[in-house]
């Protein structure tokens, strides 16, 4: 078939393209000019290589944070799926208790995350908040201020709350698609309900789960606001994670280039992530069919 | 192996029943004869797979009993009364093998490998999937599916029942007869009792013993194909069973006649004159003759070859009706007398089959 040229038509992606460029191109070409440069104020600039990256990958205070950080999307992943399929098994499947059901679990989702992390802050205070006020009067020494395993607990326990809803709605819905006969026939054949869960609810939600897993770490790798609402990153720099130390460096300290040079790389470990999980799942599906 | 007993059975989806329509299954009392194999026909909605769930404990009747061999098993979870079922709509374990998913109901139960490789070939063999036993079922076509759920039916000898929920809609024509054929000798071989439902009436009529035929929620008839054919006890039966299916007249009835408008039909026997309820003749479309001078007047609007023969369709007193010729037959324009063969023409009275003596026939106690 004969193609009918006409350049002009490339005028037609240009909107587009001024989009993305706004959006993403031209804030992500600042940041790489930034980490390659130094600056000692007055808006002069030198030519610095790829010495900030070199810095910052000798740098303790980064490899700290990237440790906590990994720890906590691994620790907040652990727990927050499994308890979200538990959940989402036990919801009603029909009926207004269903609705009611739904309704409850998507209020976290709906709550703006520094103010989720207002409630949690003042929820374990020992002197107004009714969490930390019961475990002080129950003789449980707990003071996320001060005490870095208790900060852990509540950072952790406030992601579950917030997000956990997020991965039993996903997986709810991935429970609602399966059909009746499949328990029906599962009854026939005697399947306990252990292979009910192992044959057909898991393989059934799996698609949904993968995506509920991908969410959760992206967010979670990201995770700035509420940690540092309760607790800035302390006791010490106990919670401080990969963002907070971010911030810190680039707006508290105002080392443009480190910080330039850490956000590029923190980028990159994202995105490497999300690939080798994502290539990961796609392969797992293609040696399943 | 067991007779299955319904005693007083029915069931309603509705907490609280206030009238005989908010049963999906009306009460019913049927033995199925161990070793028999039944179709249970009717168009959807009727009741077939409401009643088969309950046979097989996936439901709980709103009342009466279920007995397996004598033995009431009404609240018996499925798993107790051993039944295998199959259903519409294909059922595998997506992240088992084929063998797995074939091997998955004896395991469930315990048995030794030895045993559940054995069985799992022969069905492989019977269901001609042998040589994809160890892919996963996931990637299958639909009606590689619905074999291995068929496959899974038929794995265990020692069931009681086999119960098949119309398994064979997402199978392709010629497969469907091949399976069809599989099963009959399924149940030569060993002899279960069987209980196929379907709304296709070749399917239930080549595979069953015996045919039960379901209308809203009622059993209508239950016998051999023959005598649903010569004595549909329901205007329901004449109507889904045959093709085209029985004519249905308005007529009124006095002895040995039967009036339709101006015309007067000879019938088999003799009846008492039924005032004021719903009385209509049904003749087959197999029973009708068209000639060009013995009988009532006819026209003829069409005539299709189908084949074997041919179908007529005519305006009789202005009623539709079908009339079967055969294939042979010329079909001329001036054919315009039909004679139906009085042997033939059975009297309903408000859908119910009326025997020549005047009493209401056996059908409407079931």
């Amino acid at each position: 078939m004969e193609k009918t040229v006409n350049q002009k038509a490339w005028f037609l992606v240009l909107p587009v393209l001024i989009l993305v460029a706004f959006s993403a191109v031209i804030p992500l070409m600042t940041v790489v000019n930034y980490s390659v440069q130094d600056t000692f104020g007055n808006n002069q600039f030198f030519w610095a290589g790829l010495e900030w990256f070199g810095e910052m990958l000798r740098d303790d205070r980064m490899w700290g944070a990237l440790g906590r950080q990994l720890f906590f999307s691994g620790t907040i992943l652990l727990i927050q799926i499994p308890l979200g399929v538990f959940v989402a098994l036990n919801m009603p499947k029909k009926g207004i208790w269903a609705s009611f059901c739904l309704v409850l679990m998507s209020l976290p989702l709906l709550i703006p995350w520094n103010v989720v992390g207002t409630i949690w802050q003042i929820f374990g205070r020992a002197d107004i908040g009714l969490l930390g006020y019961t475990l002080d009067a129950l003789g449980i020494d707990y003071n996320y201020t001060s005490d870095a395993v208790a900060a852990w607990v509540t950072i952790i326990v406030m992601d579950v709350w917030h997000w956990t809803s997020l991965v039993a709605l996903l997986a709810y819905a991935g429970l609602q698609s399966i059909p009746d006969a499949y328990y029906q026939a599962a009854k026939i054949d005697q399947a306990s309900r252990w292979k009910v869960f192992r044959f057909i609810e898991l393989p059934k939600m799996m698609g949904v789960l993968m995506i509920a897993i991908l969410l959760r770490f992206m967010d979670s790798f990201m995770i700035y606001t509420e940690p540092f609402v309760v607790t800035g990153g302390g006791p010490g720099s106990t919670t401080t994670l990969l963002s907070i130390d971010l911030v810190k460096m680039a707006l508290g300290q105002f080392d443009l280039g480190p910080a330039a040079a850490f956000s590029i790389m923190y980028f990159l470990v994202i995105l490497l992530i999300s690939w080798v999980f994502y290539t990961v799942m796609v392969n797992l599906d293609k040696r399943g069919s | 192996m067991a007779k299955i007993t319904l005693d007083n059975l029915a069931h309603s989806y509705l907490a609280n029943p206030a009238n005989e329509a908010d049963y999906a299954l009306k009460e019913l009392n049927h033995d199925w004869d161990d070793g028999a194999a039944y179709a249970l026909l009717g168009s959807s909605g009727c009741g077939k797979s409401t009643l088969l769930n309950i046979i097989s404990g996936l439901l709980q009747p709103s009342q009466g009993r279920i007995l397996f061999n004598g033995q009431d098993v009404t609240h018996s979870p499925t798993a107790k009364r051993n039944i295998a079922q199959v259903f519409q709509f294909p059922v595998v374990y997506d992240t088992m093998t084929v063998h797995d998913n074939l091997a998955f109901p004896l395991r469930n139960r315990g048995r030794d490998e030895a045993y559940v490789a054995e069985r799992v070939n022969n069905i492989a063999r019977m269901i001609g999937m042998e040589d994809v036993l160890s892919k996963k079922a996931r990637g299958l076509t639909a009606d590689a599916k619905q074999k291995i759920s068929l496959g899974r039916g038929m794995v265990r000898e020692d069931v009681n029942a086999l119960l098949f929920d119309e398994p064979l809609t997402v199978i392709d024509p010629h497969m469907k007869w091949e399976l069809r054929t599989q099963l009959k000798s399924l149940h030569h071989e060993f002899g279960h009792t069987m209980i196929y439902v379907t709304h296709d009436q070749t399917e239930a009529l080549t595979f069953a013993d015996k045919v039960v035929v379901m209308y809203d929620g009622r059993v209508v008839q239950i016998g051999t194909p023959e005598e649903l054919f010569e004595r549909p006890e329901h205007t329901f039966v004449g109507y889904f069973i045959g093709s085209p299916g029985m004519n249905v007249l308005t007529a009124d009835v006095q002895g040995t006649e039967a009036r339709v408008g101006g015309s007067t039909i000879p019938l088999g026997g003799g009846y008492r004159s039924m005032q004021g309820s719903k009385v209509e003749i049904g003749v087959r479309p197999e029973f009708v003759k068209l000639s060009r001078t013995d009988g009532l007047p006819v026209s003829i609007q069409r005539v299709e070859d189908v084949g074997r023969h041919k179908i007529v369709r005519a305006t009789f007193e202005g009623h539709e009706i079908n009339i079967i010729a055969n294939e042979d037959d010329v079909i001329g324009a001036d054919m315009t007398r039909v004679s139906f063969d009085p042997a033939h023409v059975n009297v309903y009275v408000n859908d119910w089959r009326v025997a020549p003596d005047g009493s209401q026939s056996v059908g409407e106690a079931a």
